[in-house]
């Protein structure tokens, strides 16, 4: 009787709001978040389109040494006289491509990792854990920096460092996650059923550890983000010619550049506050959003 | 208490051997330090007795087990490039690094846990927001950007402050002097590890705000000031203990960065220039170092745990 009662007014009854509605409806509650959102993706196309909207190559030499901002070059140009605003479009497509590629690697390995430890427990929890256990006890950045300087450094094996150290922080919560699925019902029912293990892990369990995942990885992205900066500020990430929003700031050491020259160091590191507190706070919202437990 | 002590270390031994041995295979793989030495003015001679002498010509797993037995007689190597031993030269650098990450440390507490407790008392307040928002652009802000900004400002435009270094050179330096050079690179740390912690203490304290016993309190009458400062505020520590145990790792290795843009003669920087010219014994004595006191970190806060919070029991 109930059921056919809420079926009728499917309009007006928040209860029949599809889930995806209802995570828009609460994420739309979030001003600044929203605000975050628009702000991701213009600055998303913006990268995207670069090739299209940088007025010069990034890499060319196309004015004049340091030269101040100007009509020609909104941003100025660079000590060896690149167009700045054409750069910062590449660099913010770099950064994004490295904190999105690493961000994708450490959740599918820590997704991985944190099903077999938490699905099958036992001593491949034990070992996987007690591996995740040695990742965190190092401090991060040390870790990053001693792989970095291993490695030849460069886009893609940045990517592949920060994508192979995030990782733990997944593991755990997808672990935590199927420990407290694997008691319910319908997890059971399925055992009962005799359904095969790909079906249980990959359709039924982790859909629904999907949306703590999601904002743990915009969490992941973020910190990426601001890794990549920093390694590349240390020299040790992307290499120059190509820009990154890290290796822009790098000239900034230098004194000249610093007290003079301030439009080269300045709207990288600006650029970099934007997208990563816009990434901050979309996660956060949808942390709110998803959240069962609040209506 | 002791049986769960005794527990933990057990645990974290096997946790450290790996990490050790993780570390050693990576660096072996990487190069080999005698590539820095390489150069027209060395014969290919001089290289090959070097490496015999380093041990460097023996399978890494046998450069492993030399370097564990030696680091189980508490001698943990010497520096490839100056000679010195590793232990004399953590131990000159450690004193820097940690007033730098004490102080760090208790300021980034002095700005978090007031913060986050007005935040969460003031919940959807204006005040509550903008401390939410500030904190946002505390942890969004990278530290290195924060410092360039700050030595503009404060060394470059104001003359206030020194930029780099612990004391003036040439001077006897003093408490004062080594206060002054502290100012910046505390402040970079301690507002990147305030913005979260923040967020953290006034979801706790939020969380601690519906309890049962506090809807009691507040039930009895005994008014809104009591309720908060003797019953909530003395339940908030179990969250503040989690954000000094979070903490450590993370000063550890913002160190690193904060160290090298202000020249701050610390463990960070000894282990940057140690990586660079890939000194294997320095950079494997620093990881050492590192790993063990985040191990003994997190011990210290599990115990911390059951001392303020009586009703978590440890076994």
């Amino acid at each position: 009787m109930a059921d056919k009662k809420k079926n009728n007014n499917k309009k007006i009854d928040i209860v029949n709001e599809s889930y995806l509605q209802t995570v828009f409806r609460r994420f739309k509650h979030h001003r600044l978040a929203a605000v975050s959102l628009v702000i991701l993706i213009i600055l998303g196309a913006a990268a995207l389109f670069a090739p299209f909207i940088a007025p010069h190559d990034p890499n060319e030499i196309v004015g004049p040494f340091s030269g101040a901002p100007s009509k020609e070059f909104w941003l100025g140009t660079d000590q060896i006289g690149r167009d700045v605003l054409s750069r910062l479009l590449y660099a913010m497509r770099i950064s994004l491509l490295v904190g999105i590629m690493a961000t994708l690697i450490s959740t599918v390995i820590g997704v991985i990792l944190g099903l077999i430890a938490g699905y099958f427990g036992g001593a491949a929890d034990m070992v996987i854990m007690r591996f995740t256990d040695m990742v965190m006890s190092f401090p991060y950045i040390l870790l990053v920096l001693v792989a970095a300087s291993i490695f030849k450094p460069g886009l893609w094996s940045i990517i592949l460092i920060l994508g192979f150290v995030d990782w733990p922080g997944i593991a755990r919560l997808v672990r935590g996650n199927v420990l407290n699925l694997r008691e319910t019902n319908f997890i059971k029912s399925n055992l009962v059923a005799g359904m095969p293990l790909s079906h249980i892990l990959f359709s039924e369990i982790l859909p629904n550890t999907v949306a703590p995942i999601l904002v743990y990885a915009t969490s992941v992205l973020a910190l990426s983000m601001l890794d990549e900066a920093a390694l590349s500020f240390l020299g040790m990430g992307v290499q120059p010619p190509t820009a990154s929003l890290g290796n822009m700031l790098n000239g900034a050491e230098s004194l000249t550049v610093l007290t003079k020259q301030p439009w080269l160091w300045v709207p990288p590191g600006v650029l970099i506050i934007v997208l990563v507190m816009a990434i901050n706070f979309v996660g956060d919202a949808l942390r709110d959003a998803l959240d069962p437990n609040s209506r | 208490m002791s049986k769960y002590i005794i527990k933990r270390i057990l645990i974290a031994i096997p946790v450290l051997i790996g990490i050790t041995i993780i570390d050693y295979a990576i660096m072996c793989l990487a190069g080999s330090p005698l590539e820095m030495l390489q150069g027209p003015r060395v014969s290919e001679a001089a290289v090959e007795a070097k490496k015999i002498a380093l041990g460097l010509d023996k399978p890494f797993y046998v450069q492993y087990f030399i370097w564990l037995g030696q680091l189980l007689q508490g001698n943990m190597g010497y520096s490839i490039k100056s000679y010195q031993s590793v232990s004399s030269m953590i131990a000159s650098h450690l004193g820097p690094t940690l007033l730098l990450m004490g102080v760090s440390l208790i300021v980034s507490l002095l700005m978090a846990v007031p913060a986050g407790i007005y935040s969460a008392i003031h919940q959807y307040s204006k005040g509550d927001y903008t401390v939410v928002t500030l904190s946002f652009l505390g942890s969004s802000i990278p530290g290195f950007f924060l410092s360039l900004l700050l030595i503009y400002v404060f060394t470059i435009k104001l003359g206030w402050l020194p930029s780099s270094g612990m004391t003036t050179l040439g001077t006897e330096g003093g408490a004062a002097d080594v206060a002054k050079h502290m100012v910046m690179p505390v402040l970079v740390l301690a507002t990147s590890m305030a913005g979260s912690n923040i967020r953290y203490i006034r979801s706790a304290v939020l969380e601690i705000l519906q309890q049962d016993y506090l809807r009691t309190a507040r039930a009895k009458g005994i008014g809104r000031f009591k309720v908060i400062y003797k019953h909530a505020l003395r339940n908030a520590l179990v969250p503040i203990v989690t954000v000094i145990g979070m903490e450590i790792p993370v000063l550890f290795g913002g160190a690193v960065i904060i160290e090298q843009v202000f020249s701050w003669p610390g463990l960070g920087l000894m282990t940057m220039s140690a990586i660079t010219s890939r000194d294997y014994p320095v950079i494997m004595g620093v990881c050492l170092l590192s790993a063990v006191v985040v191990l003994a970190a997190n011990l210290i806060t599990d115990i911390l745990y059951a001392l303020v919070d009586p009703t978590i029991q440890l076994d």
